[in-house]
């Protein structure tokens, strides 16, 4: 018995990609093994850790809790996405390099798309906010003090960098 | 930790997403898929075909039904949506509570809240809360459509009375009368995990109610109108079974339900207070 | 003159790439490959103690997509030593009944979670579907589950182990038993720590890749030793060592568990490599890897002390039984450390610790972060409090009586340590952290803030553990420098690297020692092709042991650079000075060449291939009179160098927590923890708080949260992140004070010691003497005596002490 496969064209990125792939390919892992994009990671394939979170639409969401085939019609943003057009890294990124936001670095993707997100919504959060902005993602290495510090300090960069433009985020 | 194989339909109408329900294979509804994936992953749930509805238009609304009415909520609508949503504030501030205790925010983006209410969890919130204000779902099947009560909904662990080849349209959370007040609790291992005991209290004039998640099988209210302050708790105890598992011993949930049943109550009674001062 | 790096907080090098989503674990390796690729999965036990009858495995041959299926019968045929059980790793004379288990299990089972069957297909998803077709007809055995039921003995693990006792260890300093019997006051406890696992964010896995055209094999694998799966590969799959290479990617998080090896898919992935003529990957799931890669932590203790009325110790016996699963592949390192580190920065005049070693039906026992220590010292820091809780002596004091004293190093415990080698303590000022853990809590501010609390209700608890860290232990590790013609330095060191970011620590110190920019420095490591003598990342000894031979490296490079330049300049070498990558004469900056072109002079050459190297060519340069590379020199700007130190050096350091627990919900919160931490000098101290930071973190989550959750028939109940409860943000500590010193080791160049495990040593320890405090305000007080602890059994234990 051959597995039926679906042509599936998904927009990562900004980039139009399509694949043929089985109904039960998860989205993290279309992404992955189908798309090359190894960015995302794979922590617990139910729900739980964050490692693969992506933005889907711009809204922060579980990559592993998806299938590809239910994937279209969105705009999907990874972790290798979230670099300034010029190639620098984000706010965001230069927040967790800056405050040591990160150890072994496979947790760090989810927790990238997520503040990216977070602090759209939010760009001035208070220091509470800042956890609670983090409080569903998993990181085994820094105990999280480093990111939170880098969720503010980011919230710094963006202000920094979005003085002159102050339209640029949205709100919801 | 790969699903099993399975034939899958995105149908782009209700009609059509029933049709594909029709006939005996053993199917499940994928809307947000923030439960039922996990357990597609695990392969504890191996249906044979999958009716992905989230290309049916209409189905992400949330509006407020008539002049006093309550809030209805789409099958696609989700967590977020509900939990942002002024609408849903204004007429069930109940709604609002309850969710933002639901997992974290990011399965809160892609969860709905009717998903939650039909995957039917004793553990989780949103189901405790449509048993206490009475609520209901409004399904389509072959037959056509019908509505669910929150009391005929939920008749065991994991159980919800839809039947197989009917798909949930909506949810509809009653209104929160003038002058009544609501509150809701939950202590948990860790912040976003399942409640090790949750409760939530509709306080109206002298009725007092609480529906309580993961004491039972399924959500369960119990009326301790007249009951006194300091009974409360054990009253409560009195209509429910909590459970010992990995995380907590039946008599600790037990005081929990104590602890919990005693903070809503009095903040039901405050929140009505103050909505009845408001109103003033 | 550059300023020094060592002790700066240098931002990390690995970051660019982590944070463009350009870090290549495991699984990305080979995507590129595309269709190439083959996925495996395997068939798990799901009883924890069964006879294997029959497998079934008609029903997968002919499912599309299935490239290979292998039971234990198909192994010898593949590799003949892969028949035999797997390597014991570390064999101790102690350990008289060490058992392993098959790379596919052989006959019976022994664990939940154990290897019985190995498919290759198209993709995991292929392969697990193919995993759920095989039949396995089972005759199950009672199951030996818990330390309790493995000391009753009335079933057995293995038939042939006894009263399930691998090992038993007995060491004695003085004569415990007769000095406790002196002493004018004993106590004695009985404690448990329950059993917990490293769980790292990315779990195990391995992708090989047989090269037909030169006859060789090269492994991808999460591990945190490459030379020793280079090894063990090369024994079990025949083949010469010379044919194997192995490559530690970006690991992530290894935290112990990455250190044992070889992981039964660590051969059969490389075997199906071989066989299948394709690569091979196996990327382990988180419910594979709580029931098939290995937990830690689990004992049970009794501690017999004596002491006088000071609180000093005159006796302590200690008895202590070691949960090690079902195998003991790691030997007895786990429960050696406890009963040696125990000890921590007190002097008990006579001690004796004896300890067996069980078999279980559970998952098999190997370090996690701190290996043995957060047991060690949980009886220690518990029996100390006892001791001030018996005397109405403040805690810290009978602590401080207890020290050793900065004028008795080096303090020789008279014991054997892990390594083989004296428990010899090379430096610390246990005092002086006292002092400045006291200070960052506040403890003797704490008694007010405590009854301020009590007068509004509520309940605090203030809590303080001590511990002394034996890190950077032996054999050796090695390095190689070389400075290319570029200018560009390449290091390479074989141990491997799971986020500490060695990358960058180490580059510190070669700019250091060389004088080249941090930027020009790219180090690699793990890598068996770079340099292929290496032991491995753990004992906090990745910064001790490659650091110290890094800089002794490229102190070797330095020298040979010198030579070369001063005779390029017509200068003596201890004249010159390196700045930024230029050799220049002291005092006179005209008169320079650049490491590059040191480089170029180092390599004399035939044949120009740029500007550059033509002026090392065999007309333009060298003493027609001399061979053109002196008999004892060796082409190239390179140096190599290995560290291998005598015995381990002692870090140490004390926490203290301030908890509130709630009256009503038995709720454990956490208001305060501070830490002081002393692994001699910082290379980065940035690095180093980020480590207490994460250890900080997982020795909450032992302390209050994780815990290994089986059932009577041994099966595993939480083996998810749902129901393991590692703790997200909201969990931990808001704010960790941390407060440094620096007693520098005499053991090595640089004067540091290991800094990746403290963070997590006194974690059961601090909390249960908080918890304990908080619970006295006003109520009885109650003995906390298991860790870790929920609210529900703090809540038990109040109804127990009402």
């Amino acid at each position: 018995m051959t597995e039926e496969l679906h042509d599936v064209r998904l927009s990562v990125n900004g980039t139009m990609y399509e694949i043929q792939v089985p109904a039960r390919r998860l989205l993290s892992d279309a992404l992955r093994h189908d798309l090359g994009l190894t960015g995302t990671h794979v922590g617990c394939e139910h729900g739980v850790c964050g490692a693969c979170t992506i933005l889907v639409d711009g809204e922060p969401m579980r990559s592993c809790l998806m299938f590809a085939v239910s994937a279209v019609d969105h705009e999907l943003t990874t972790v290798e996405g979230l670099t300034n057009e010029d190639g620098s890294l984000s706010p965001v990124q230069q927040a967790f390099s800056e405050c040591h936001g990160l150890q072994c670095g496979f947790c760090t993707p989810g927790f990238l798309t997520t503040i990216t997100a977070g602090l759209r919504d939010n760009p001035t959060p208070t220091h509470e906010e800042a956890r609670d902005m983090i409080a569903g993602n998993l990181c085994r290495c820094t105990g999280y003090q480093n990111i939170v510090k880098a969720v503010e300090r980011a919230a710094v960069l963006v202000d920094l960098a979005e003085a002159p433009a102050p339209e640029a985020g949205r709100r919801p | 930790m790969k699903p099993a194989p399975f034939e899958y339909r995105r149908p782009g109408t209700i009609a059509e997403a029933v049709a594909a329900l029709a006939g005996g294979t053993e199917s499940k509804v994928l809307a947000g898929g923030q439960s039922l994936v996990p357990l597609l992953s695990m392969r504890l749930a191996a249906p044979a075909l999958l009716v992905d509805i989230n290309a049916i238009p209409g189905l992400d609304t949330i509006e407020v039904e008539g002049e006093d009415g309550g809030v209805r909520v789409g099958a696609l609508a989700r967590h977020a949506a509900v939990l942002a949503s002024p609408d849903v504030r204004r007429v069930q501030p109940l709604v609002p509570m309850a969710l933002a205790n639901v997992a974290h925010a990011t399965i809160r983006n892609r969860g709905t809240t009717v998903g939650s209410l039909v995957h039917a969890d004793a553990a989780a919130e949103m189901p405790a809360v449509l048993a206490l204000l009475g609520g209901s779902v409004e399904v389509a099947g072959p037959a056509g459509r019908r509505t669910i009560s929150a009391d005929e909904l939920f008749v065991g662990p994991l159980e919800s009375s839809l039947a197989h080849d009917e798909i949930a349209l909506s949810a509809y959370f009653p209104a929160l009368a003038p002058g009544a007040g609501v509150a809701f609790e939950e202590i948990a291992r860790r912040h976003g995990d399942y409640a090790l005991v949750g409760a939530a209290a509709l306080v109206d004039g002298d009725s007092v109610r609480v529906g309580y998640l993961s004491v039972a099988d399924v959500p369960t209210v119990v009326d301790l109108s007249g009951v006194p302050e300091a009974g409360l708790g054990d009253a409560a105890l009195a209509r429910l079974e909590p459970g010992d598992d990995i995380h907590a011993t039946a008599e600790y949930r037990a005081q929990l339900v104590r602890v919990l049943t005693a903070r809503v109550v009095r903040s039901a009674r405050e929140h009505a207070r103050q909505s009845r001062e408001g109103r003033r | 003159m550059t300023t020094k790096l060592m002790g700066q907080k240098v931002q990390r090098v690995e970051d660019q790439r982590f944070l463009r989503g350009q870090g290549r674990y495991v699984d990305d390796v080979g995507i590129a490959g595309g269709a190439r690729l083959l996925h495996a999965a395997v068939l798990r036990s799901p009883h924890a103690h069964a006879r294997i009858l029959d497998i079934d495995v008609e029903a997968v041959l002919d499912l599309e997509g299935v490239h290979a299926v292998w039971t234990y019968d198909d192994l010898a045929d593949l590799a003949a030593p892969m028949a035999e059980p797997l390597p014991l790793l570390i064999p101790h004379p102690a350990l008289t009944h060490g058992r392993t288990q098959y790379a596919l299990a052989k006959d019976e089972v022994n664990y939940a979670g154990e290897a019985i069957a190995f498919v290759v297909a198209d993709d995991r998803y292929v392969a697990e579907d193919a995993i759920g077709r095989i039949r396995v007809s089972y005759e199950t055995l009672p199951p030996v589950v818990g330390i309790d039921a493995a000391r009753e003995a009335r079933s057995l693990v293995h038939e042939d182990v006894p009263g399930n006792i691998g090992a038993r260890l007995e060491q004695n300093v003085g004569d415990a038993p007769a000095a406790i019997k002196a002493a004018p006051h004993t106590l004695s406890l009985d404690l448990t720590v329950e059993r917990s696992a490293c769980t790292p964010l990315e779990g195990r896995g391995t992708v090989a890749r047989w090269e037909p055209d030169l006859n060789r094999l090269q492994v991808w694998t999460s591990t945190q030793s490459s030379t020793g799966v280079r090894a063990a590969v090369a024994v079990k799959l025949g083949l010469d060592l010379g044919q194997v290479d192995v490559i530690t990617p970006d690991v992530g998080g290894g935290f112990g568990v990455k250190i044992n090896h070889p992981w039964p898919e660590e051969l059969l992935v490389p075997l199906a490599a071989r066989a299948l003529g394709r690569p091979v990957k196996f990327t382990e799931d988180r419910r594979e890897h709580f029931i098939s890669s290995a937990h830690e932590r689990g004992q049970v203790q009794h501690i017999e002390v004596g002491f006088d009325d000071d609180g000093r110790l005159l006796g302590l016996d200690v008895e202590f039984w070691h949960d090690h699963g079902a195998y003991t592949p790691y030997g007895l390192i786990v429960p050696i450390i406890t009963s040696t580190q125990l000890l921590g920065p007190y002097k008990p005049h006579n001690y004796r610790v004896v300890f067996e070693s069980l078999y279980t039906n559970t998952v098999m026992v190997t370090p996690y972060r701190g290996a043995g220590r957060p047991q060690g010292c949980y009886a220690m820091e518990r029996t100390m409090d006892a001791i001030a809780t018996y005397l109405g002596k403040d805690r810290a004091d009978v602590r401080a009586v207890n020290f050793i004293q900065p004028d008795e190093f080096p303090f020789d415990q008279g014991l054997i340590f892990q390594d083989g080698r004296e428990l010899e303590y090379d430096s610390g000022d246990y005092p002086a952290s006292l002092e400045k853990i006291k200070a960052l809590v506040g403890w003797d501010e704490f008694p007010a803030f405590q009854a301020e609390m009590a007068a509004q209700g509520r309940r605090v608890g203030i809590g303080l553990a001590c511990y002394v860290e034996g890190t950077g232990v032996g054999p050796y590790e090695g390095a190689h420098v070389h400075i290319e013609t570029s200018g560009k330095v390449k290091v390479a060191t074989g141990l491997t690297t799971q986020g500490q970011g060695h990358a960058t620590v180490f580059a510190q110190l070669v700019a250091d020692e060389l004088g080249v920019k941090f930027e020009d420095v790219e180090v690699v490591t793990g890598d068996t092709r770079r340099m292929p003598y290496a032991v491995g990342t753990f004992a906090s000894r990745a910064a001790v042991m490659s650091g110290s031979a890094i800089h002794l490296a490229a102190k070797r490079a330095k020298e040979k650079a010198l030579k070369i330049a001063a005779d390029a300049l017509e200068a003596a070498p201890e004249d010159l000075e390196i700045v930024d990558g230029v050799v220049s004469v002291k005092g006179s900056p005209g008169a320079s060449i650049d490491l590059g072109t040191v480089s170029v002079l180092s390599n004399p050459l035939r044949y120009a291939f740029d500007e550059a190297s033509k002026a090392a060519t065999q007309f333009s340069v060298g003493d027609p009179g001399k061979p053109p590379v002196a008999e004892d020199d060796e082409p190239g700007l390179e140096g190599r160098d290995f560290y291998s130190p005598e015995r381990a050096t002692f870090a140490s350091g004390m926490h203290a927590v301030i908890v509130e627990t709630d009256p009503e919900t038995a709720e454990i919160k956490i208001l305060k923890y501070a830490v002081v931490h002393d692994c001699g000098h910082l290379i980065n101290p940035m690095i180093v708080e980020g480590q207490i930071h994460g250890g900080v973190a997982q020795g909450v989550g032992g302390a209050l949260y994780e815990r290994m959750a089986y059932d009577e028939s041994g099966q595993l109940l939480n083996a998810s992140f749902m129901d393991f409860l590692m703790p997200y943000v909201t969990e931990v500590p808001d704010g960790i004070d941390i407060d440094h010193l620096e007693t520098p080791s005499p053991l090595n160049p640089l004067g540091i010691k290991g800094a990746g495990e403290a963070g997590v040593i006194p974690s059961a320890a601090v909390f249960a003497a908080a918890i304990e405090d908080a619970e006295r305000v006003d109520r009885p007080a109650l003995a906390i005596t298991a860790m870790p602890i929920s609210p529900s059994e703090l809540y038990t234990l109040r109804q127990e002490h009402p």
